[in-house]
């Protein structure tokens, strides 16, 4: 049975650092829900906080609708998996995942069947009398998820339990992950700095800043429609070019730049005389003319396969990427030349910036 | 280049003194018990003979002295084997400055001299009523052996990884069984091997041992006794045999452990 | 104690503290307390205990400075056990440098394991060994007189014998710190200083021994305070004239009758090698907590 889970207020402070701020938010029952920001966000104090290794310094935690308060991890109906997975080295990978059922005082058959059960779950029946020591960086990983799943926990908890893993392996578990979590229908909590492991296996995520909450919404929206310039920067590449907001009406910002007046979406905060920034995504920019024509010098393109990359500086001198599908490549602009673009209104949004 | 010749001779004849300096004297000590000689020497050598051998296990006393000493390690492995561990794992709880503190009071008996340790067990215990004697010597031995323990499991646990207790708590798991699951199991290398040195370091044990001993004789004062009241080479005898049984077990030890870190 | 409390929850940390404060305050801290309480009172017929005459005085310490014999037997301990400590280190430090810097993998494991064996040997047993060696018909007069090195046999017994047994005793005690310390030491400092142009001994007195500093002091501390503390090697070893300090301690309990007085004794030893320890880890800028490896 999976819980939805809500912090309400909560703040963690450590002697005389703020490690959480006023933390707010809901996860529903059965969500894949993700928390994204650079190290030292904070992000991991809350995953904390949630498990109950530590007590937040103020607001509470509601799993399932009940407060947490008081209540130890092992009160708690959440599992986490750690970052070092933190497998019990003298323990087979049977007694491994069945751990939390001996925990439970279940009986030895009830839960050896059951550790064979999710053996075969996570693919590595057969495997049961192994030490964590004899398996691979990516069977070591799936254990350690069978083992949290063993107690069936309402909240599963991750704490970037994939970032020691290499890039090929790193994207088939995610998947694998996305996948698990859809069949066992159980609430995951997904820590992370990568923002494309967030992006692509989420149904929402929140993005968090020096213990501040950003923005929580759908990876779509978060992409297309972010509430701060910190998300803007962070979430996804971008091109940043600040100005004075001059005019706001019908869902559409003017904002007078070094490069001219430009428009695009009016975002959270922009009000017209207020200093802001407009945000255009790489693939916004077309090259050739359209609205909003913007010149820059190209210094260097960056082949990536099914697209590249234009790397380069507007007239004003800030930084331009902008990226071009292969199929259109011969008519891209070379580097060392200059070139105009152009770009959609609702493909760019404006923010206050503060 | 010749300089660095006589040098290099130099230091080879200075190894080599040195290990006859190390070895010589317990090698003398081992042959004696071999030679007829009345008192133990290898010159002259008055005939082999492996008569001292069953002087030595005819000897009442020797048996009475052995199993005081084994009962004494054995309940000083009862003492110092908890109390290290939490010693341990109290200490690595405590906060930076306080610990600098706690440590330096810790590893204080390890800087006593071992008759000071004696003299101060026996000298409470008269106060309250209790003289020397096997008690005596668990308590005053453990004094100063709990340090060692202390410090090998402290050494250990510097390898652990704490996430594994959360790990085990976030699985629902009592502290009780974090514990004796997940920190025993890891911590079991070190006890093993301090249970093992405090054996040694009980039954080696003369200086301490010598003021709180009552009326017991433990084997090392049985040795030190016999040096002074009439020494025969039924003693090296003895000597060879524990000998044998320490390197006997530095060699399982050693060998236990290579095959744990392979 | 929080934190303790929090890893182990209460039962446990309960449990861990009553087993140290057992250790602590049972079995090192009240001890000393009474043995100093016994150091400071007169030595009274149990009758007269808390009479008139029962008062806290410092006159059984001043006794040991009052009395010729005892102030001369502790002054030579003082003097011999820096001695111990001195020869161990010479005979030590060239071993320690070798294995450290220059012996192969193989020769080191070969060296540590043949300096080990003889430590897994009661010291009872090391000194007896020597007691044999030295003895008045033992092997080294009779090798000594077989050729022709001397025509009767010597006493060794005495200061030269506990010189050497306490040596032989020490030399882990010795060996070991000084041997991590200079295995710290990068071979390139050597071999540059060399590169130099800088003498052996030079080497030694301006790279490696500044580095190992901490490891020896280490040893030093330890030998000197195990030889100041040594009751077996003299009371095997020595001769009448050479007469360690534990031994007038040792009387002063089982034959003397005075335990005030080798309370006092005692005390003084305690303070002595506490200020020694104290005091060279001072100087050589050792923290306490590097000393027990």
């Amino acid at each position: 049975m999976s819980h939805s889970v809500e912090l309400a207020g909560i703040g963690m402070t450590f002697g005389s650092t703020r490690a959480v701020s006023d933390v707010s938010l809901k996860v529903e029952a059965g969500e894949f829900f993700s928390i994204l920001g650079p190290s030292g966000c904070g992000k991991t104090t809350i995953l904390r906080m949630i498990a109950g290794f530590i007590e937040p310094t103020e607001g509470r935690v509601m799993i399932g609708d009940r407060d947490m308060k008081g209540l130890g991890p092992n009160q708690r109906p959440t599992a986490m998996i750690f970052q070092s997975l933190a497998l019990f080295p003298l323990m087979s990978v049977r007694d491994n995942i069945a751990f939390g059922l001996e925990a439970r005082g279940v009986a030895r058959a009830a839960r050896h069947a059951k550790a064979e059960e999710l053996l075969r779950l996570i693919a590595l029946d057969g495997y049961g009398d192994r030490m964590p020591g004899e398996l691979s960086g990516g069977q070591r990983q799936r254990v350690a998820i069978a083992r949290a799943l063993a107690v069936e926990p309402g909240v599963l908890l991750l704490d970037e339990p994939l970032s020691a893993l290499d890039l090929k392996l790193r994207q088939h578990m995610r998947a694998e992950l996305r996948a698990l979590q859809k069949r066992t229908g159980v609430t995951f909590i997904y820590i992370t700095h990568d923002q494309s492991e967030a992006l692509a296996t989420s149904d929402r995520v929140a993005v968090m800043s020096a213990g501040l909450l950003q923005q929580v919404a759908s990876p779509r929206e978060l992409y297309e429609d972010p509430a701060t310039p910190f998300v803007a920067r962070f979430v996804g590449e971008t091109n940043a070019l600040p100005g004075r907001i001059t005019a706001v009406e019908a869902g559409r910002a003017s904002i007078e730049t070094d490069l001219g007046p430009l428009t695009g979406r009016a975002g959270q905060g922009a009000v017209a005389g207020a200093p802001g920034t407009i945000y255009i995504r790489p693939e916004a920019l077309i090259p050739g003319t359209g609205e909003n024509a913007l010149t820059a010098r190209i210094e260097r393109v960056d082949f990536e396969g099914s697209f590249a990359l234009l790397h380069g500086r507007f007239a004003g001198g800030a930084s331009l990427a902008a990226s071009v599908p292969s199929t259109r490549l011969a008519d891209a602009p070379a580097p060392g030349s200059s070139a105009v673009f152009g770009f959609a209104p609702q493909h760019a949004v404006v923010l206050a910036d503060g | 280049m010749s300089a660095e010749r006589i040098f290099r001779a130099i230091f080879v004849l200075y190894l080599a003194a040195f290990a006859i300096y190390l070895f010589a004297p317990l090698m003398i000590m081992a042959a004696a018990a071999f030679n007829e000689s009345r008192f133990p020497t290898v010159i002259p050598w008055q005939g082999t003979t492996l008569s001292w051998f069953s002087t030595m296990w005819a000897d009442e006393t020797m048996w009475q002295s052995l199993w005081t000493s084994l009962l004494v390690a054995a309940c000083v492995v009862a003492v110092v084997v908890p109390v290290g561990t939490a010693a341990a794992l109290v200490l690595t709880s405590l906060h930076a400055r306080a610990r600098s503190f706690a440590y330096a009071v810790m590893v204080s008996p390890l800087l006593t001299p071992g008759v000071v340790i004696g003299i101060s067990t026996l000298i409470l215990w008269r106060q309250l009523g209790v003289g020397g004697g096997v008690f005596l010597i668990v308590l005053a031995q453990s004094t100063f052996i709990i340090c060692y323990v202390m410090l090998m499991v402290m050494a250990r646990l510097q390898r652990f990884d704490r996430t594994q207790e959360e790990a085990a708590l976030g699985l629902g798991a009592s502290r009780i069984m974090v514990f004796r699951r997940v920190l025993l199991p890891f911590l079991r290398p070190a006890l093993l091997a301090s249970a093992g040195l405090a054996v040694l370091q009980s039954v080696e044990n003369y200086n301490t041992t010598l003021f709180v001993r009552g009326f017991e004789t433990p084997l090392t004062v049985f040795i030190a006794t016999k040096v002074r009241t009439g020494l025969t080479p039924a003693v090296n005898a003895l000597a060879l045999v524990i000998i044998l049984a320490a390197i006997a077990g530095a060699v399982f030890y050693e060998l236990a452990r290579r095959r744990r870190t392979a | 104690m929080g934190e303790l409390r929090t890893r182990f929850g209460t039962g446990l940390s309960t449990v861990f503290l009553v087993l140290v404060l057992f250790w602590l305050a049972g079995m090192v801290l009240a001890p000393n307390l009474m043995m100093i309480d016994y150091a400071l009172r007169p030595n009274l017929p149990p009758a007269a205990l808390g009479g008139p005459d029962d008062t806290y005085s410092l006159s059984n310490i001043l006794y040991l400075a009052g009395e010729p014999t005892h102030r001369a037997i502790f002054i030579k301990t003082i003097w011999a056990s820096g001695l111990v400590a001195l020869v161990t280190f010479l005979v030590c430090y060239p071993i320690a440098f070798w294995m450290a810097q220059r012996a192969t993998v193989g020769q080191l494991s070969i060296a540590l394991l043949l300096i080990i064996i003889p430590f897994f040997i009661n010291e009872v047993l090391r000194t007896l060994a020597w007691f044999i060696i030295l003895s008045y018909r033992g092997p080294l007069n009779s090798v000594l007189m077989n050729i022709g090195l001397i025509d009767a046999p010597i006493r060794w017994q005495g200061d030269g014998g506990v010189l050497a047994a306490m040596v032989y005793a020490y030399i882990l005690f010795m060996l070991l710190p000084i041997y991590n310390a200079i295995e710290s030491l990068e071979k390139a400092q050597v071999e540059a200083a060399r590169d130099l142009g800088a003498s052996p001994l030079r080497i030694h007195t301006r790279v490696v021994i500044p580095h190992a500093k901490a490891g020896i002091a280490t040893g030093f501390v330890f030998t000197f305070m195990l030889a100041a503390g040594s009751y077996v090697a003299p009371s095997l070893l020595g001769s009448p004239g050479s007469r360690w300090f534990t031994e007038i301690i040792y009387n002063w309990f089982f034959e003397g009758g005075d335990w005030n007085r080798g309370a006092a004794y005692a005390l003084v030893l305690l303070v002595l090698c506490l200020t020694v320890v104290l005091v060279t880890l001072r100087l050589a800028r050792v923290n306490l907590a590097d000393v027990a490896k």
